[in-house]
């Protein structure tokens, strides 16, 4: 055991938590804006984490450079379709929790 | 075999089988797209840490390949969004 591999565990921990956290919000939450929300905590800091955690633990830096572009790419794409899917939902007339749907007088 | 990664990749395994949960509940189709979006990101993380451990590390250029993908499907099925929100069957 290492100090390398002791941080390296501790963090992939913390992004499993953080994945744990992403789902138990999209089970929980009560509409689909709050879940976006739930699920790009998974996305971000739960794949970052572990990205974060991974990359310590690399036997090469070539090897860390491409965990983080893994990473990357996840953050763009999910970034770009969070947008596409709470826009769509608006779009489409779904209700946030409580209020009334979009374009109807409250 | 690393035990932690093994048993991160079972844990995250797990979360995506909770997740189901929301699909068949749904209400609305964005809902089960979001879920959509959980799996390909969490299938991602289990690639990447099962490719760390020495031997397999082929399982690393899987996920960079699966990170690419991921939003295609959403960009498709945005495209497709019935209006009017709730699903037909509900």
């Amino acid at each position: 055991m290492t100090p390398r591999t002791v941080i390296s565990a501790a963090l992939l921990i913390l992004g499993g938590a953080f994945f744990l956290a992403g789902t138990l919000g999209l089970l929980r939450f009560p509409d689909v804006y709050s879940r976006l929300h739930a699920l790009t905590k998974a996305d971000n800091l739960g794949l970052g984490f572990v990205a974060v955690g991974l990359s310590i633990e690399a036997a090469s830096f070539a090897l860390s450079v491409k965990v983080f572009i893994v990473w990357a790419s996840v953050v763009l794409a999910s970034g770009i379709s969070s947008q596409l899917i709470a826009g769509a939902a608006f779009r489409a007339g779904v209700a946030p929790a409580g209020k009334a749907p979009p374009g109807e007088a409250p | 075999m690393n035990e932690l990664h093994a048993g991160l990749a079972v844990f995250l395994l797990l979360n995506v089988l909770v997740g189901l949960v929301r699909v068949a509940r749904g209400p609305t189709f964005a809902d089960r797209m979001l879920v959509a979006q959980l799996f390909g990101t969490t299938g991602v993380t289990v690639l990447l840490v099962l490719g760390a451990d020495p031997g397999r590390s082929a399982l690393r250029d899987v996920a960079l390949v699966f990170a690419m993908l991921a939003a295609i499907a959403v960009v498709a099925f945005v495209q497709l969004v019935p209006m009017g929100g709730q699903d037909r069957d509900r």
